[in-house]
């Protein structure tokens, strides 16, 4: 073979297969035809045609999807990150807490009000890049399974949340700091995330070693990758985009409370397993996982506009999320025969 | 006519079949994947009473074959005829209740669940409660047991065993299933020279009891040691059958590969250089023990030893895998701590393990992926970034030089025939520009032709001037490939032959000291 004619297949190849998110985007569409038809059907109007709805959907998907960012990730290499809701609820109180303002009557720390807000932003990020070392050094230090280590720092970030306030909110923040949760701000850090994972998973070495591990952590070992240290790595930017998307709910609520967060792990588990990123690992990409995402916020906006109890919404969801795992599975399984 | 399993399973209780000539009859099968015809217009013939060989390079359509047999997977086209009626087996439940059992290569035993257990599971004795009759099930095992010569305790749980043992648990359950056509998948790839002879012994029993076995193997040797006859597969059709006494070993080799291999070993004469790696007193705790040697640039260095002598786990310990408890490793007469298989790749030190699958492909990444995630630590990144152009240009050209049969670089390696993951792996530490090689069994599992491409290739590398390392457990490999062999034995080195004087009679008397 000459390499002129190898090049050419390899090119003809490329654009002649489409890439796995065709399915999951055709999947997104057929979900929003089906609100659409059920619309004019049930309600009378338009689900699609209405752009205060669009935003909300949106909206609602960035945060959820700056940790499923991360979490994908993580379940590339084959691991999992349970502790991301719960260190969305640590940083947001502990990022509110420097971001008060004077003119709130009891802040919690009296002089450190009226802050610049990069202050409470680089807090916040710190606090859960901390929590996302934390939880790298125990898996690969110590080999206990990713299960078990983020279950612990989801309880324990849980907790330091409520105690750092006993328990109640903390409000009064600047202008400033509420800044980035106005608008379509947080849909714009969401789109920011996911290019430069898209790009650092796709086009650099991170993203190759962050594969090989999961594909064969055993031999990614033997061909000199230290697998120790990466998956620090890996661990770290999702504890980083939890602090994140910690920042954003507190800066979008113009509060904080301790049980911010709850189940945020969940929604960005099944992001990242609905946008195709496989749990046993070496299988996932970020514009699967952004889609995904969308998938979770139609399917929630469109349960709501059909004025479907809020019970049925979860008991589908669950369904939902089962049946992309099956589907998972299923595909794996045609491609291996 | 095709009879469901169950009926063709009563017909054959009533005795009303009369004997027919073959065990199993296969005719015309043909089976297609997406994009590859696997089998076409493939004949097979089990004779009752013989041990019949299905010899053929990787991808010749030997293992479709198996599986079609077995039940696994269902053919498209042609006829399957057990005792002379026609089967349609649909899963292999359905083949071992019709008298075909079939032990894998990998074995499929439940490792913490007892022998008994594995042997009588979905079928164990109960007693008047409804409850396992533990008692009884530990006696049919051990009659069993007694009946095949196996030396076994029943109670012992599987995975204290050895693969060795293990293949013996699997062929006792075969057995017990009254099977008259046993399939039988490169049963001695993992086995010691010891218990080869032991499952030989029960083979030659089992066809005694008219038995049926299909053969899988790609030694030469045991071909002519076990098997009555053979049949030969090349490109997924038919070749032809013969009785194993008519032919020789070339005639063979020719009937596989359809072309003369002129030269097996190509071995040349190159000059050789001086010591690049010194390895003194080498040790791995309860492992290894006091293991010193030189390789010379250009030198192969060949570690012959039984399976559990301690050969990987040296090549391990070498680079970094599994680092010593005492000794040191000079390069070039420096002297050098590696403790990790980074450190040993940038010493310039390439490892092809032993196991492709466990540690040596990324099974569900593709071609390029799989061969440049070594060089990649230190080349072909700028800013981290990955330098795509060049990386796939250089994995181009390596995967022509080496020859992968792929259409592109993008197929995923789980794809590929095991001579072409090993390939790709080969390519993998090229890549780097190893001046130290250390291959662990370079050609197991792999067809004749890519064995003789790969041989080829270390041979070349080594008139470059690479010091290789070479475990291997085939003979023939091993004296054909070193210019000095080390023999093994239960982690201590028990000599060193010249190319000269090394034969395989004193490399075994060495191994088995």
């Amino acid at each position: 073979m000459t390499s002129e004619k190898a090049t050419a297949t390899l090119t003809s190849r490329r654009s002649r297969r489409l890439p796995p998110e065709v399915n999951i985007l055709l999947v997104l569409i057929g979900i929003a035809l089906v609100f659409e038809i059920l619309g004019w059907i049930l309600a009378g109007q338009s689900f699609l045609m209405n752009t205060q709805r669009l935003r909300i959907i949106i909206l609602q998907v960035s945060v959820i999807g700056i940790i499923a960012v991360g979490v994908t990730q993580v379940i590339i290499t084959g691991g999992v990150d349970l502790s991301s809701g719960s260190v969305v609820g640590m940083t947001a109180m502990i990022a509110a807490s420097f971001a008060q303002s004077s003119t709130w009557a009891r802040p919690v720390y009296p002089g450190l009000t009226d802050l610049p807000f990069v202050i409470p932003i680089a807090i916040g990020l710190g606090v859960g890049l901390l929590a996302g070392i934390i939880n790298g050094w125990l898996i690969a230090q110590t080999k206990i399974p990713p299960f078990i280590a983020t279950l612990g720092m989801m309880v324990s970030a849980r907790g330091i949340a409520k105690w750092y306030t006993k328990g109640s909110p903390i409000s009064g923040l600047t202008d400033q700091f509420n800044f980035i949760g106005t608008s379509i701000w947080p849909v714009i850090v969401f789109l920011l995330v996911a290019l430069i994972f898209h790009i650092a998973l796709r086009y650099t070495r991170y993203g190759k070693f962050t594969y090989a591990i999961g594909a064969n952590a055993q031999a990614a070992r033997v061909s000199g990758i230290n697998i120790e240290r990466h998956l620090i790595k890996v661990y770290a930017i999702a504890g980083l985009l939890a602090g994140l998307a910690g920042i954003v709910t507190a800066a979008r609520a113009q509060t904080a409370q301790s049980g911010m967060g709850v189940t945020y792990e969940l929604d960005a588990i099944a992001a990242a397993v609905i946008g195709g990123t496989s749990l046993t690992g070496g299988i996932g990409r970020i514009t699967g996982t952004v889609i995904g995402a969308i998938i979770l916020g139609v399917m929630i906006s469109g349960f709501t506009f059909l004025r479907v109890d809020a019970y049925y919404q979860e008991i589908i969801k669950g369904i939902i999320i089962v049946a992309a795992v099956v589907i998972d599975v299923y595909r794996q399984k045609k491609r291996k025969v | 006519m095709t009879l469901s399993p169950s009926t063709m399973a009563a017909v054959r209780a009533s005795g009303a079949v009369p004997q027919a000539e073959y065990l199993l009859n296969v005719e015309n099968v043909r089976k297609e994947f997406p994009g590859v015809l696997a089998l076409d217009g493939v004949q097979f013939r089990l004779k009752r009473g013989t041990v019949h060989a299905l010899m053929g390079e990787n991808g010749a359509g030997k293992s479709t074959l198996m599986k079609i047999l077995a039940g696994i997977y269902i053919p498209d086209q042609g006829e399957v005829y057990l005792k002379g009626l026609p089967i349609r087996l649909k899963s292999p439940l359905d083949a071992l209740e019709n008298g075909i059992a079939m032990i894998h290569q990998e074995l499929n035993l439940m490792p913490f669940m007892t022998v008994a257990e594995n042997i009588w599971i979905r079928r164990e004795p109960k007693n008047a409660f409804g409850f396992v009759d533990h008692g009884k099930m530990y006696d049919m095992t051990a009659e069993l047991f007694q009946r095949l010569n196996i030396r076994l305790d029943p109670d012992s749980q599987v995975r204290d065993l050895s693969v060795a043992n293990r293949q013996m648990v699997e062929i006792a359950k075969a057995v017990s299933y009254e099977s008259d056509v046993l399939i039988m998948d490169e049963p001695t790839s993992a086995l010691t020279e010891r218990e080869v002879e032991h499952l030989f012994a029960i083979i030659r029993d089992l066809r005694s009891q008219g038995i049926g076995i299909v053969y899988i193997t790609h030694k030469m040797n045991e071909l002519f040691e076990i098997a009555d006859e053979f049949s030969v597969f090349r490109d997924g059709r038919y070749i032809g059958t013969h009785a194993s006494t008519d032919v020789t070993r070339d005639d063979i080799i020719k009937m596989m590969v359809g072309r003369e291999i002129t030269q097996m070993f190509p071995k040349e004469t190159v000059p050789i250089g001086d010591v690049v790696l010194s390895v003194k007193d080498l040790s791995l705790k309860n492992v290894f023990h006091n293991i010193s040697f030189d390789v010379r640039a250009g030198e192969i260095l060949g570690i012959a030893g039984l399976v559990g002598s301690g050969r990987s786990n040296v090549a391990e310990t070498i680079f970094g895998v599994t680092p010593a408890t005492t000794g040191t490793i000079a390069i070039n007469g420096k002297e050098v701590k590696v403790t990790t298989p980074n450190q040993a790749i940038n010493m310039g030190m390439a490892f092809l393990t032993e196991d492709r699958k466990d540690t040596g492909c990324l099974l569900i990444l593709d071609i390029l992926e799989n061969m440049q995630i070594a060089v990649l630590q230190d080349r072909f990144t700028k800013f981290g970034f990955v330098q795509e152009k060049q990386i796939t240009a250089v994995c181009q050209k390596m995967s022509e030089t080496l020859r992968v049969k792929t259409p592109n670089l993008e197929e995923k390696i789980e794809n590929l025939s095991g001579g072409n993951q090993q390939k790709v792996l080969i390519g993998r530490w090229l890549l780097t520009n190893p001046k130290i090689l250390i291959l662990d069994e370079p050609t197991r599992g792999i067809d004749v032709g890519a064995k003789a491409e790969i041989h080829r290739l270390v041979t070349q590398l080594a008139r470059q001037g690479v010091a290789v390392i070479m475990i291997s457990s085939e003979m023939p490999e091993v004296l054909g490939m070193s210019d000095r062999v080390m023999v093994m034995h239960e982690g201590r080195v028990t000599g060193f032959l010249d190319r000269a004087e090394a034969t395989q009679v004193k490399v075994m008397e060495l191994a088995s000291k």
